[in-house]
């Protein structure tokens, strides 16, 4: 447990170390954190967050301010300078996701503010959701379990077919924790693996394209499994679409902004490419209504990584993280400027 | 093969029929039409065929093959042939032949993928996103992860051991049943099914039908199964009680199913249509372009080596 929590000689219960918590949690997690630490809940205090920093570490003052937190990602709220200097007793943020966009990494290691990420607790899911999707768009498993659904297998006979995944060249958009994950499972159904990076990575094997039009353009199926940044907006656009080609594919389980949403409809109402299988879009939780009545693609509600698995691992790992850094030991998924 | 009369028993795929066309002396039967009708048809026509194209749910019983005096060979597009009546092809001297092996890789992959839709929900997701929930209601519900789930598998042959291979890179320990043990270094052994669903979350029917594997699926392996447990289904309907598996999926008592397969096809009992735990496919485990080609190819290849002498392709009898 925290070292700091150790019971005072005079006989008084152990003082938990005090945490900011700007998350929403589970009830589960939420009891897990409580039992080893002074929750400071940015959510259940209601105050906007600079009255809420300012009270936590007034409150927190004695005997222990709060020297960690655990942040979300994705939403407003920022971890800057302005942000570090309203708690400066802060030495460790903890995201409860991959990407820690919502982290000035700079500013913190200006700092010596160590910064932990989710490591790989959700890439399995990640890239089991991948693969379903494009099992699902390849043989048509949503839009023919719609059709025995609605009565018309003995009506109108047989689905119409699909096309074989063994063989085709799937193009992954980021080698990372995901991208690896998915190469090796769809590895194993028979695809080739093609991947953009932003270097070419040594210890694979895989055919390395320097560009996603490239990649695009000797690939059957894409599927984006990238950060968004700067760069990697809109990476799937008009020409990578035309690269693509009649028979592709496009798989997201990125960000919805990773792909020109408005061209990606366009090209799939004209025909000009042949599937998509999203789970992210650009304007969550609106999907564009021509994509509704599509049978060609399949689409689900942001879910890639919500197992109950994913969220205890995610727990557990967010626990083991904060003990590491209470404890004076390294973190478990340390990220670096 | 311009002489040789097949009957091709119902539509099953557009380039076969082009094919034997054009090869053959084709004769189409009339399979919606009423029983003395097609009696009728099959008495006009028994002295000029001579080979039977038939798919895996259609199959040849004994009243048309004795209806054919003149029958020589039946030929299978489906791998599964337990709608032949073997025996009485035996007895005619009438030759028997499926496609193995070119749909192997299909049937795997849907395995998978029921699998994997199963327990993400993808179709009921998909669902709830193009009825604007997402929107109306927010996140959808938490799912279960598929890596590293334990798969049993009904019948370790073809198809069975490619949907294994499968597994094995998403982290899933691999257990089987079959008749005969073999010496499988990464896969575990079980006796008998029971002992193989207990043991499993996810158990997927692999095996042929036969006498023996008829209603493998037990409503105590369902039990065994139990209430964490998925059922994919890529076999035949018959190898599951199926009113036992609809009852146990309604009252929870089973997790999940996937089913590709039903007793009574293309009939779907309503119950299972109702349940919001199972994913439904009209039998397309061999349903893709390429795929059907192949099969097709086969069928073809089979009736030339018939007809000019050559060892089958692809005998059954």
């Amino acid at each position: 447990m925290a070292s700091s929590a150790a019971a005072t000689a005079s006989g008084e219960p152990p003082v938990l170390p005090s945490l900011l918590l700007i998350r929403r949690l589970d009830p589960a997690f939420a009891a897990a954190l409580r039992q080893r630490f002074r929750v400071f809940d940015f959510f259940a205090s209601g105050d906007p967050l600079p009255a809420f920093l300012a009270a936590a570490a007034a409150a927190a003052a004695a005997p222990d301010p709060p020297r960690a937190a655990v942040i979300m990602g994705g939403g407003s709220v920022r971890v800057d300078a302005a942000f570090l200097d309203a708690i400066p007793s802060l030495r460790c943020v903890v995201g409860t996701g991959a990407g820690v966009d919502h982290v000035d990494l700079d500013e913190c290691a200006r700092r010596g503010v160590l910064v932990a990420n989710s490591g790989t607790v959700y890439s399995a899911d990640v890239a089991d959701h991948a693969v379903g999707l494009l099992i699902d768009v390849l043989r048509r498993v949503s839009a023919a379990e719609r059709f025995v659904r609605r009565g018309l297998w003995p009506v109108q006979g047989d689905y119409p077919l699909g096309t074989k995944l063994g063989g085709k060249r799937v193009g992954i958009i980021g080698l990372g924790n995901i991208g690896s994950l998915i190469a090796k499972r769809l590895e194993a159904f028979g695809c080739v693996i093609y991947y953009n990076s932003r270097k070419l990575k040594e210890s694979v094997s895989y055919k390395y394209f320097p560009n996603v039009h490239d990649l695009a353009a000797e690939s059957d199926v894409l599927v984006v499994a990238c950060a968004l940044n700067k760069e990697t907006r809109h990476v799937i656009n008009k020409d990578v679409l035309r690269a693509l080609g009649k028979d592709g594919i496009v798989i997201n389980i990125g960000r919805g902004a990773n792909i020109d949403e408005a061209e990606l409809i366009r090209a799939l109402k004209d025909g000009r490419i042949a599937g998509a299988g999203l789970d992210v879009y650009e304007n969550e939780p609106k999907v564009p209504a021509e994509l509704l009545t599509m049978e060609n693609v399949v689409l689900t509600p942001h879910i890639a990584v919500f197992t109950s698995e994913s969220i205890s691992d995610l727990r557990d790992h967010t626990i083991s993280n904060l003990e590491a850094f209470f404890s004076g030991k390294p973190l478990l998924t340390p990220v670096l400027p | 093969m311009e002489s040789l009369g097949v009957l091709l028993l119902h539509p099953m795929d557009a380039y076969l029929e082009q094919e034997l066309a054009r090869r053959c002396r084709l004769l189409r039967f009339c399979w919606d039409a009423p029983p003395d009708r097609r009696d009728a048809f099959l008495r006009a026509h028994a002295g000029s065929v001579r080979a039977v194209v038939t798919g895996g749910v259609a199959g040849a019983g004994a009243a048309l093959i004795d209806a054919l005096p003149r029958l020589e060979i039946v030929a299978c597009f489906s791998v599964g042939f337990d709608r032949v009546d073997l025996a009485r092809c035996r007895e005619r001297g009438v030759r028997v032949t499926n496609t193995p092996g070119v749909l192997t890789d299909d049937v795997a992959d849907l395995a998978v993928g029921l699998a994997i839709a199963v327990l993400r929900r993808i179709p009921q997701a998909d669902g709830y996103v193009r009825a604007g929930q997402w929107k109306a209601k927010g996140d959808f519900t938490l799912t279960t992860r598929f890596s590293g789930k334990r798969v049993g598998i009904i019948g370790l042959g073809r198809i069975g051991l490619a949907i294994a291979r499968r597994v094995e890179a998403f982290g899933c320990p691999v257990s089987y049943y079959q008749r005969t043990k073999r010496d499988y270094p990464n896969y575990t052994f079980f006796p008998t099914v029971v002992e193989l669903a207990a043991t499993s979350d996810v158990l997927v029917v692999a095996c042929s039908l036969n006498e023996q594997s008829r209603r493998i699926v037990s409503r105590e392996v369902i039990d065994a199964l139990g209430p964490g447990g998925v059922l994919v289904n890529i076999g035949r309907g018959g190898h599951v009680d199926e009113p036992e598996l609809v009852a146990a999926l309604a009252e929870g008592r089973l997790g999940g199913a996937g089913l590709d397969v039903f007793e009574d096809e293309p009939e779907v009992p309503e119950a299972l249509v109702a349940l919001d735990n199972v994913v439904l496919a009209p039998h397309m485990g061999s349903g893709t372009r390429e795929t059907r080609r192949a099969m097709a190819d086969v069928v073809l290849g089979n009736l030339e080596a018939h007809v000019s002498g050559k060892p089958l392709l692809t005998p059954v009898v």
